[in-house]
């Protein structure tokens, strides 16, 4: 594809990256330097770096006093190239580029609906353009307004009773994470040339889906000449490969921004950039053009910009999200397939932000951790962690055999191989109310209508194991049909009309596509199970005869303390509701794959699913993700983990979540009160030498 | 054999080496009145666990155990010497490394034989030294020290390796002339390997109310960690005058 090396190429080691195909795995692989060492050569920040990040700060702090928005677009369609040049300081920023004209002007996305997006301007007192509403309404069609126009009244109730939650049916998709890099290495024009080739090849019969990948390369194309443009807007000539340090930071945050300006995505993912870029910082530093306190600033600048990332959005979805989250998730570390570390100096250059600008929950840095990364970056996140409680931690070992070594996380657990994979993100089932919906033959115990099927409910006073075990699996067997099925609405609709074409542009043309479905409730399920099983729980029925309450007589293993009895209700559960997903049709032929994730949405699943058998109240929030419930895990860390560890990764493929958290004097003791290598004879000697 | 025990925690960070498994064991002569763990005095709560179900316990993951092993506590684990003994023995037979966490109440020392057969099989005693001076020693928790003392020069002499705990109480156990006489008691203990000093907490007020209880300190508020770092030096102090002395 490529006729020569290209002159900003110069000193780096050529193969198939540079002769064959876009390859930005191969390029990191044959040029980056793995460190051993620890942070002592790391930088503070600059007079530069400080000056910006007051104003930041400052910004943040009037956007807090003005109620969570300081300035939003009601005019202006965001697109890649909607908006003139923004800066904080023009004169101090190494890296540049906003989201609209202003730091901290919220961007108009209406593409995902219309009136998601009347809706967030409203509850912060804005209003959109009325000719804009016109044309969202009457013109152009949004997902949300395809989505609706073909669910079923059954998908309608599922999403009202929250049975099915979160859906991304009036609000952007996300997780899906272009590959930024390759903007840096290749330069816009020859990805553009790429994708030419990629439409001019292979389609001799126009079949629905032939026709439909003609149209999208297109769209690609046209996203990319918009990046270009981007860049131009800017000053910067993108479409040749990034010839420096602060050129690679730049184009590769052009890519991103490209992408944050056309999607109000719920996950808007970096993918995994901070080994690639070293190879860059290290080549100037070489050169000698390059500090390390240049090398420093330019990461801390990029990390700056990453953190004023901002959307448009309701104060439910804040309230579903526990906040304003983007997830600009960045994967930092694992190991390569044959067995090397890939932690770089700008590993550490990373993870250091969190020093010189502060801690932060976003850009959400994610180590991917291996038992064979080098010691000294294990005691740095060590430290980080027990410092800024900001890093983000997944296990390497267990997903580089899936994904390989240049997979990163989108959202917080999904994984991808970057540009070569990516998902439908599918919300999640909640597998409490499920249950409660087998106990109650398909009636909802909150809203108390039919929601599920007419099964047989259960008719006795006391819950026998066997008999709910049996109906929960049929009504599980309803629910994942009709969840698969929604999902598919979804995804078509958003394929149709808010496709994400600028970072499909950065993947490869044919891309595996994950279906990646969810549950929530599932500590809360193993639990109700588990005193079914070991302990007597007496059904309560309100006068309509609907079991509203249950009744626990003695005590049952509870999920979070290592105790197989019920460990391996969550397990089966797992694998059962797993299983009776694959069984369907997946949109696009993509690969069915489920999380345990909910971070912080299962406060408000827990305040919409009713009193469970495992003693849990109404309202009371279920576990986030695959987390024990609050408090049952009475064995200590280890156990607990150790329960959650047991869910089996190849059903749960896109990942497993367990928030924990423990206050640092719980980690050891301080060297203050106590001395755990007393040396009487260091101690004598040193007593004879005073005296 | 089987033991009453009061709980387990997979994740001690603080009673000993490494990362460790950690057994409570039920029962306690002793009632300390800064005591944090009142529910494991009576010595017939708890549950019955076999050496074996502990072990096996442990054995699950034991990989988070590696620079880590077993530590006993409770209550007080030397009321239950010979099932005390067993669950070490057989630790040892898999080369745990095996912690006692004691306050030493239980040595006799007209009979020292089953604790020496229980010493043969520990690699670290952390012994709980509350108090030098007797007669407040009696006040603080009931019994006299002098068995205590003894039993640490025991441990000294048949080679065990020791870590010295203080707990440093406002107006009961702060007084710095005490610390450089408990530090130069314990210089002469050859092989002490540790030594650590805490500053009194009220996490332990919770429990009382539970059991019903009064709480016998009353409102005596939690010892800075400036006063245990002080106390830690006294004793250090202690020590060394005892180390040129002798």
């Amino acid at each position: 594809m490529f006729n020569e090396f290209a002159a900003e190429w110069d000193g780096f080691t050529p193969g198939r990256w540079s002769s064959t195909s876009v390859n930005v795995r191969d390029f990191i692989h044959r040029n980056f330097t793995p460190y051993d060492g620890d942070e002592s050569f790391l930088e503070g920040p600059t007079d530069a770096t400080n000056e910006l990040w007051a104003q930041v700060t400052e910004l943040s702090a009037l956007e807090r006093r003005a109620g969570g928005v300081l300035d939003m677009d009601t005019e202006i369609i965001s697109t890649i190239t909607s908006h003139g040049p923004g800066y904080l300081n023009k004169k101090l920023e190494k890296i540049v580029g906003l989201q609209t004209d202003k730091p901290f002007k919220r961007a108009l996305q209406p593409f995902g609906g219309i009136r998601m997006a009347q809706q967030a301007c409203n509850s912060y007192g804005y209003g959109i353009d009325p000719r804009i509403v016109e044309i969202f309404t009457k013109y152009r069609k949004t997902h949300n307004q395809g989505v609706f126009d073909a669910y079923t009244p059954e998908m309608r109730l599922a999403r009202k009773s929250a049975i099915l939650t979160g859906l991304p049916d009036a609000y952007g998709r996300g997780r899906i994470i272009g590959d930024y890099r390759r903007v840096a290495l290749y330069g816009v024009d020859m990805l553009i040339e790429d994708k030419e080739h990629q439409k001019a090849n292979d389609f001799v019969r126009m079949t629905s889906k032939n026709i439909r990948l003609r149209e999208e390369l297109s769209e690609q194309i046209r996203a990319l000449n918009e990046l270009k443009e981007l860049g131009r807007i800017y000053g910067f000539d993108i479409s040749r490969p990034a010839k420096n340090a602060q050129e690679a930071v730049q184009w590769l945050y052009f890519g991103y921004l490209a992408a944050v300006k056309e999607q109000n995505g719920a996950a808007m993912s970096l993918g995994r950039t901070s080994t690639f870029l070293d190879i860059y910082i290290q080549r100037d530093i070489n050169r000698g053009i390059l500090t390390e306190k240049d090398a420093q600033e330019l990461i801390d600048h990029f990390i700056m910009k990453l953190r004023l990332v901002k959307f448009a959005r309701t104060p439910e979805y804040n309230a579903l999200f526990s906040g304003d989250p983007t997830w600009v998730t960045e994967s930092i570390g694992g190991v390569s397939v044959d067995g090397k570390h890939m932690v770089t100096k700008n590993s550490f250059r990373y993870l250091n932000t969190l020093n010189n600008l502060g801690t932060a929950p976003e850009p959400n840095m994610t180590v991917l951790w291996s038992t064979m990364l080098p010691q000294n970056f294990k005691r740095f996140c060590a430290k980080m962690s027990i410092k800024t409680s900001s890093i983000q931690y997944e296990n390497d070992d267990l997903m580089r055999v899936t994904h390989g070594d240049d997979y990163a996380i989108a959202c917080c657990v999904s994984s991808m191989r970057v540009g070569k994979e990516m998902q439908f993100f599918g919300a999640r089932a909640n597998l409490a109310k499920c249950l409660l919906y087998a106990i109650n033959g398909g009636v909802d115990e909150v809203l108390k209508i039919q929601v599920g099927p007419k099964y047989r409910p259960v008719t006795g006073d006391y819950l026998d194991y066997d008999d709910v075990m049996q109906k929960y699996d049929e009504m599980m067997e309803w629910l994942a049909g009709l969840y698969v099925n929604t999902l598919n609405v979804i995804h078509y609709m958003h394929d149709k009309y808010c496709y994400e074409k600028l970072q499909m542009a950065l993947h490869d043309r044919d891309v595996k596509r994950y279906f990646a479905t969810g549950i929530a409730g599932l500590s809360v399920v193993a639990d109700s199970l588990s005193a079914i099983k070991y302990a007597k729980v007496k059904c309560i029925r309100d006068e309509e005869g609907i079991v509203v309450d249950y009744e626990t007589e003695g005590d049952f293993p509870k999920y979070g303390n290592d105790d197989d009895r019920v460990d391996q209700i969550a397990v089966d559960i797992v694998r059962r509701f797993m299983d009776k997903i694959r069984k369907h049709h997946t949109y696009r032929d993509s690969v069915p794959t489920m999380s345990i994730l909910t971070i912080t949405s299962n406060v408000v699943y827990g305040r919409k699913t009713g009193n469970t058998p495992d003693g849990r109240k109404h309202g009371t929030p279920l576990a986030p993700g695959a987390n024990p419930m609050h408090g049952r895990d009475t064995h200590g860390a280890v156990a607990s983990l150790s329960s959650v560890s047991k869910l089996p990764f190849r059903h749960a493929q896109d990942g497993i979540s367990n928030t924990f958290s423990i206050i640092p004097d719980a980690l050891g003791k301080s060297q203050t009160v106590f001395s755990g290598d007393l040396d009487l004879d260091a101690l004598r000697q040193e007593a004879e030498d005073e005296a | 054999m089987q033991g009453r025990i009061h709980s387990t925690e997979s994740f001690g960070t603080v009673d000993g080496p490494g990362v460790r498994f950690v057994i409570f064991f039920q029962g306690c002569p002793m009632r300390c009145r800064y005591c944090h763990n009142p529910d494991t005095w009576d010595a017939d709560a708890g549950h019955a666990e076999t050496t074996e179900s502990l072990l096996e316990q442990y054995r699950r993951n034991a990989v988070f155990y590696k620079n880590g092993g077993i530590t006993c506590t409770g209550g007080e684990p030397m009321l239950q010497m010979p099932f005390l003994t067993e669950l070490f023995s057989a630790a040892k037979r898999e080369r745990i490394h095996t912690c006692l966490d004691t306050s030493g109440i239980c040595f006799d020392p007209e009979h020292p034989e089953p604790v020496r057969t229980l010493l043969n099989v520990t690699d670290l005693v952390m012994l709980d030294l509350k108090q030098i001076n007797d007669e407040k020693h009696r006040q603080l928790t009931g019994h006299s020290n002098a068995r205590i003392l003894q039993f640490a020069e025991f441990i000294s002499a048949c080679g065990v390796p020791l870590w010295v705990r203080h707990v440093v109480v406002p107006g009961l156990t702060d007084d710095p002339a005490e610390h450089v006489l408990l530090g130069e008691f314990i210089g002469g203990l050859r092989t002490l390997k540790g030594l650590d000093v805490l500053p009194y907490h009220t996490m332990g007020k919770r429990k009382y109310a539970a059991l019903g209880l009064p709480y016998p300190l009353g409102d005596t508020p939690p010892a800075e960690q400036s006063a245990a770092a002080d106390a830690k030096a006294a004793i250090l102090r202690g020590i060394k005058k005892r180390l040129r002395s002798g």
